[in-house]
């Protein structure tokens, strides 16, 4: 991979942003609101990546981190009032503080033992979750209330359930997380855990403790995850046990893939395609998941980097 | 299609793209299909839309085909009289995937891409939860068929409605009385340890206690379990009447292992049909069912006293004596609740009239005319019987049936009135703003 100027990397993540806001004027209604909530869950993707795709360690739980953000938000808001900007810090640091347990426990392991570690954590909170249904709501899940969001400075209110300011926090957040995940890329951390990722030993060997390079890692990706599930709490108002199921652990990996692990564009791309493919084949058949495999096994076999990824690898090499 | 190793090669033969254009061509036939109501839009003036959000994958697909098939009934009649002021009426699909998160999703598209002009069908209750929100911000009013207390806690908003089904919470209140009555008085329950297991945790020892009886035990079967049998001793001795509402492919093994544990020498069985919704009650392993009684909301098998109306309704649905699909018996309908569908539909036309509803500006005009509402009577258009309808919770309530497994059928044996399952207000939506 090449290197590109810093000028040229953020010109393009900054050209990419533009793009979502000015689309936010000229999307029919529908696609505004399907990307707001695709901003948020690439956001989530963009988390998973952070692990996945810089450091290489798959987890098949991340579902527990967008949890914690979603119940730490919620619960903050539904059990104890909590104004939006206090539940939203509640979701980070509900996750960054799960992220933080799981990850000195689970770094122990490497390979397919870190990745069934990580999933039965994500089970174990997934089963919590239904065990304190009197509190979260059990299986069913919670509604936020519509007057709870509500996003208040000083004299001035903003509804997040309006769509304009709905997919304006989504960008928002998406952006500061984009350009957040760039940087720490570019970073001197980053570079280390692509150095984990390509030979531990040998980063072990030059004097870098790999252990906690990694942990950071969790911790940073765990907090991410934690924020879209907290904004999505917020922003869509709706609070529910099948977030933290085994297939939102799923869904992150697949969307990563699709647009391409350890490209900093690759999430929301593959987040993109996803749900647009589900979205136009759920029109013509029932059977439109098997349509989605097709398409990923022909992405598998075609690009299999992902999307992003492969783009990098053939025509664009300074593609962060 | 298989290379020398045996896999499956796609790229070696030209065939597949064939098979590959016959499947879409299947496919796109299949989207054509009847389920898929498609009506002409040639009428003079445009269609009234209704968005329908089916269970078509998933945990609800059961469910979802039946309450299709409701639908496309109940359409088809109510087209057939003339459409509601006037206009006929068109249903749009779109498949939820019996998830909350797509389910919101596509509430957002029945609003504002296909612009429909009430969201209707939802059968499971955190698809409800997570997509009433949406239906909320959008305006939307959204007719769910659920059963679920959700829409009568309150807790969701004004737009949410369930004038064609029961609550569950009315459904067991109105079970106590027969019970305590005729089964005994020392109940057990067992039940799944999630939301709908726990409205039967919660509901039934108030309402047993009310008519004498009590809960001995609770006894609460994680989901994820597939064998039943080291539960079976914590149901105490003196246990009268075992209340079970296991729901899911376990079911089958429950009643099974439930069985080998009593022998001949059980106590009374009461359960709830959603257990076996949409499973042949003479499937193998459930000869243990036999003389024991579950809750119906509507009778799945004919009865010798339907009415003209419930005589009509299983005809035009096209359910057989059994309650299975017209020419293949194995085919069992989810009878108890999908009338709940055809009911529903006529509320919305009722409203819609009084409302002189005309297109999504009258959308506060058609939520305050359902509130209005306050009772249904029995008849062509609400063929499971009479009801009533609180606006304030946005609610109806009506009669249930319960019916003993004789014979492989089931019969039913008592009716409750509508007054056995009323309780007191949790709250009111009028009071929330339009």
């Amino acid at each position: 991979m090449s290197e590109a100027s810093p000028a040229k990397a953020y010109a393009l993540h900054l050209g990419a942003i533009a793009l979502l806001f000015v689309l936010s004027f000229l999307l029919p209604e529908y696609y505004h609101g399907l990307l707001a909530r695709i901003m948020v869950l690439a956001v989530f993707a963009m988390g998973y990546n952070m692990l996945f795709g810089y450091v290489g360690l798959l987890s098949l739980g991340h579902a527990m981190f967008f949890g914690a953000g979603l119940y730490g938000a919620g619960l903050a808001i539904i059990q104890l009032g909590w104004s939006v900007p206090a539940a939203f810090t509640a979701g980070l640091g509900c996750g960054a503080v799960l992220s933080l347990i799981i990850g000195l426990l689970a770094l122990r392991s490497t390979g397919v033992a870190f990745m069934i570690v990580t999933m039965m954590f994500a089970q174990v909170f997934y089963l919590a979750i239904l065990y304190f249904a009197a509190w979260t709501g059990g299986d069913q899940g919670m509604v936020v209330p519509q007057p709870a969001r509500v996003l208040t400075f000083g004299g001035t209110s903003l509804d997040l359930t309006n769509p304009t300011v709905r997919y304006m926090s989504a960008l928002a957040l998406f952006s500061l997380v984009l350009l957040m995940m760039l940087a720490i890329v570019r970073s001197r951390f980053g570079r280390v855990l692509v150095a984990i990722r390509e030979n531990e030993e040998r980063t072990k060997m030059l004097g870098y403790d790999t252990f906690s390079n990694k942990l950071a890692a969790v911790v940073v990706s765990g907090t991410i995850c934690a924020a879209s599930g907290a904004a999505y709490a917020l922003l869509f108002g709706y609070v529910g046990s099948s977030f933290a199921s085994v297939q939102y652990s799923i869904l992150p990996l697949l969307w990563v893939l699709l647009g391409g692990a350890a490209t900093t564009l690759g999430p929301l791309v593959g987040t993109l395609f996803m749900y647009y493919v589900i979205d136009v084949t759920s029109g013509y058949t029932s059977a439109y998941l098997l349509i989605v495999g097709i398409a990923l096994i022909l992405l598998v076999l075609f690009f299999p980097r992902g999307i992003l990824g492969s783009i990098r690898q053939r025509w664009l090499g300074w593609l962060p | 299609m298989t290379d020398k190793n045996g896999f499956f090669d796609l790229s070696k033969t030209t065939v597949t793209r064939r098979t590959a254009l016959k499947g879409l061509a299947a496919g796109a036939g299949l989207a054509m299909a009847p389920g898929f109501v498609r009506y002409s839009q040639a009428q003079s003036s445009a269609p009234i839309k209704i968005g329908f959000q089916s269970h078509r994958t998933g945990i609800g697909a059961a469910y979802g085909r039946w309450y299709e098939k409701t639908t496309a009934a109940a359409i088809k009649a109510i087209n057939a009289a003339g459409g509601i002021n006037g206009r006929q009426v068109e249903v749009i699909i779109e498949d939820d995937g019996t998830d909350p998160g797509r389910g919101a999703e596509v509430v957002g598209k029945f609003a504002t891409q296909h612009k429909t002009d009430i969201v209707f069908g939802t059968l499971f209750s955190h698809v409800v939860i997570g997509s009433a929100p949406a239906a909320g911000e959008a305006k939307m009013p959204y007719f769910v068929v659920s059963e679920g207390h959700h829409v009568a806690s309150t807790k969701l908003n004004r737009y949410v409605f369930q004038p064609g089904i029961t609550d569950v919470k009315s459904q067991i209140k109105s079970m106590a009385p027969w019970i305590a009555a005729n089964a005994g008085k020392k109940v057990t329950q067992i039940f799944p340890d999630f939301a709908f297991g726990y409205d039967h945790r919660d509901y039934l020892p108030p309402a047993l206690k009310a008519q004498g009886a009590e809960v001995i035990a609770q006894i609460a079967i994680p989901p994820t379990e597939s064998s039943f049998t080291k539960y079976f001793p914590q149901i105490p001795a003196e246990t009268e009447v075992i209340y079970h509402v296991m729901v899911g492919p376990a079911v089958l093994t429950f009643v099974k292992e439930l069985g080998e544990f009593y022998g001949s020498n059980r106590p009374q069985l009461f359960g709830f049909i959603d257990s076996l919704e949409a499973v042949d009650i003479n499937s193998p392993g459930l000869e243990f069912l036999d003389g024991s009684h579950f809750w119906e909301g509507s009778p799945r098998y004919a009865q010798p006293d339907d009415t003209e109306a419930q005589k009509a309704y299983r005809a035009a649905v096209g359910i057989d004596d059994n309650g299975a699909a017209v020419g293949d018996p194995k085919d069992v309908s989810t009878a108890a609740h999908m009338f709940g569908c055809w009911e529903t539909l006529y509320v919305v036309k009722k409203a819609m009239e009084d409302a002189g509803y005309k297109g999504p500006e009258d959308r506060a005009k058609l939520v305050e005319a359902t509130e209005a509402l306050k009772e249904f009577a029995e008849g062509p258009e609400h063929p499971q019987g009479p009801k009533t309808f609180n606006g304030k919770i946005h609610q109806c309530f009506g009669i249930q049936n319960i019916s003993k497994v004789e014979g492989g059928k089931l019969k039913v044996v008592h009716k409750t009135k509508i007054e056995d399952g009323l309780y007191e207000a949790e709250g009111d939506y009028t009071t929330q703003a339009l």
